[in-house]
């Protein structure tokens, strides 16, 4: 099975998201990157399926050139190859996002995507793969499983689970959750510096949903109330707990 | 101009939600799949008929027979599973942008307008970062595909009576080749996560899996729900339905109780919903406390034990 995983490097913002002057983008000077725990459960995802009916797993991104970092964490999960698409150092919209992904999207039994993006959410982008390639897509996963060249796709609905049955070729979009993430090895770390990353320069189109500015919404910066220090403050806990009307 | 609308019975309060925002922008039709439209605050309901279980295609086959017949300004849905799925498919078939969860409007173009493409554009307030961003986003369409970010706007009131019509979609074997084929009833046992009055959550400060005994304890004491946070989740200590956050579940209680958590960005929209927040923390300078309305500082294990005896010895006879 060919298994392609789609990934987006966002900055792992710590108690506060602060903006650049511009207001185009979070100030990440001490910030690390990461990719959404959506799509590190959809790399575990086609680990685990690769493991059970062998495959390979090719893993992409389109970022900036440091995501290539993000791709390496993802080899030494178990992927096999990654494909960097150089970003320009710009967020694409989701439409455009999508088609560069279609044109490195061929022939894969499946393409895993996050359910929605960590930073900008547009939950869509698997979506328009899926159309574009006319392929079944099942969203929101959270349990998957290949049996006889389908897809059992379960989402967690109020009071149980929905069930979905598509044949392959099809893209799914998962949710964390469906899977607990291994951590990789030491071992697998130092292999996946040797395993192959591709680097391509996609034109980037003019944007329709265009980002215009970013605002951090007010809320920010309330100063909590100090009941006490340690098992003393037990009392004004219970008071305040009765105030509220809990306890 | 008429705005069209996709409501979901079952999604009222969210659906009502969405009608208010659309409303915004003209005279609100409203689709409904199956069912009894009569209620909806909508000036017209088309009701497309005989759709069985839930097909995202089929869904957005009618909103697009609907799409043609009414020419709207602009389609809205519920920022909901379903909401975000539906508008996705529409944007994908027509090639149109679709912006999920919107909170405000703020300008409308018409051709020729401020517009940097040239055409028409409409300009939005939408979430980023699961509501601990926001972006202004214009988009380039003269059919806008929008849907509503849960709770951000109150919802339209009272009981319509819109002119309802009935209609039976077209719909071809590709719009049900996606379909919920089965469903798989599950129990659930305790207080739902997402509903309950109070939540007792744990973090990394907790330390264990068993350090969530007096977490467990504390809850037991106020009838409360357990969460936790992501660290939690990924070191194994508990299952992700416990997760609270961005990428785990919204909570809304009257009280979260946060234990040992710092208050990371993806921890706090999940919980800024709680009316109080109260931080146990080590630390004086975590960044939970500036989202938190009460604070205690010191070792959880003494002080969570501390308040569960607190309350015990209030109940006692
Ligand atoms: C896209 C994305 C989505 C995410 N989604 C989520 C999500 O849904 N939910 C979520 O929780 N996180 C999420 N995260 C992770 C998030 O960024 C943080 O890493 C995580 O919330 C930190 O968990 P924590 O507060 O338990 O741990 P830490 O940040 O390590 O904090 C531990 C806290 O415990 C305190 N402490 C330690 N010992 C004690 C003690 N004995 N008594 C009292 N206090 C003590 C410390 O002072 C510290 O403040 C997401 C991250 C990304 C990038
Ligand atoms: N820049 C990107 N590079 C690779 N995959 C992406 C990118 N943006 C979005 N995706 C994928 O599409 C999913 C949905 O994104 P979105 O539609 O933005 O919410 C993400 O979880 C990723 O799997």
């Amino acid at each position: 099975m060919r298994i392609l995983v789609c990934v987006k490097r966002v900055p792992l913002t710590g108690g506060k998201m602060v903006l650049t002057a511009d207001e185009q983008s979070l100030e990440t000077r001490h910030l690390g990157f990461t990719i959404s725990p959506h799509e590190e459960c959809g790399v575990e995802e086609a680990v685990r399926l690769v493991e059970q009916h062998g495959g390979e797993i090719t893993v992409l991104t389109l970022g900036p050139p440091e995501a290539e970092e993000q791709i390496r964490e993802t080899l030494a999960i178990g992927a096999d190859r990654g494909i960097l698409l150089a970003d320009g150092g710009e967020e694409w919209d989701p439409q455009a996002t999508a088609a560069a992904i279609v044109a490195e999207a061929g022939d894969f039994d499946l393409i895993i995507f996050g359910n929605e993006s960590a930073d900008s959410g547009n939950y869509q982008v698997g979506i328009r793969v899926a159309h574009a390639l006319g392929r079944p897509v099942v969203t929101g996963l959270k349990g998957l499983s290949i049996e006889d060249g389908r897809a059992r796709c379960e989402q967690e609905v109020a009071g149980g689970r929905d069930v979905y049955v598509v044949p392959l070729p099809a893209v799914v979009t998962v949710l964390e959750g469906i899977n607990l993430p291994r951590y990789p090895s030491v071992p697998a770390k130092l292999r996946a510096r040797q395993k192959p990353v591709e680097a391509k320069t996609p034109e980037r189109p003019s944007s329709r949903l265009e980002k215009l500015r970013l605002v951090v919404p007010p809320g920010q910066g309330k100063q909590a109330e100090i009941l006490g220090q340690g098992p003393d403050a037990a009392p004004a806990v219970v008071e305040v707990m009765r105030e509220l009307g809990v306890a | 101009m008429a705005v069209l609308v996709l409501v979901e019975h079952g999604e009222d309060e969210l659906s009502r939600q969405a009608i208010a925002f659309a409303s915004g922008l003209g005279e609100v039709e409203a689709l409904a799949i199956d069912g009894d439209a009569s209620g909806w605050p909508v000036e017209r309901a088309h009701v497309a008929e005989g759709m069985d279980s839930y097909a995202p295609g089929a869904w957005a086959r009618a909103l697009e027979e609907v799409i043609d017949r009414v020419a709207p300004t602009a389609v809205v849905a519920a920022g909901t599973n379903r909401g975000n799925e539906v508008l996705a498919y529409v944007a994908a078939r027509r090639d149109l942008p679709f912006a999920a969860n919107c909170v405000s409007l703020l300008a409308q173009d018409s051709a020729g307008g401020a517009s940097a493409n040239g055409g028409e554009s409409l300009t939005v307030t939408r979430v980023r970062w699961g509501g601990s961003l926001l972006e202004e986003a214009r988009i380039h369409s003269s059919l806008p595909l929008l849907s509503v970010a849960p709770h951000a706007v109150p919802a339209a009131e009272g009981a319509g009576s819109p002119e309802v019509e009935t209609f039976t979609p077209e719909l071809d074997e590709s719009d049900l080749l996606v379909q919920v084929a089965e469903h798989v009833d599950e129990v659930s046992t305790g207080i739902s996560l997402a509903e309950a009055k109070v939540v007792v959550s744990g973090g990394r400060g907790v330390g264990s899996a068993d350090g969530f005994g007096i977490i467990e304890e504390l809850a037991a004491q106020l009838d409360a729900a357990v969460g936790c946070s992501r660290v939690v989740t990924s070191a194994g200590w508990r299952p992700h339905t416990d997760q609270v956050g961005q990428t785990g579940t919204k909570v809304s209680p009257d009280l979260y109780i946060a234990c040992g958590i710092s208050g990371a960005t993806q921890h706090i929209a999940g919980c800024k919903g709680a009316k109080k927040i109260l931080a146990i923390n080590s630390d004086a300078e975590a960044p939970i406390l500036a989202s938190a309305d009460y604070a205690v500082i010191g070792d959880l294990t003494e002080i969570v034990p501390a308040i569960t005896a607190e309350l015990r010895k209030a109940r006692a006879p």
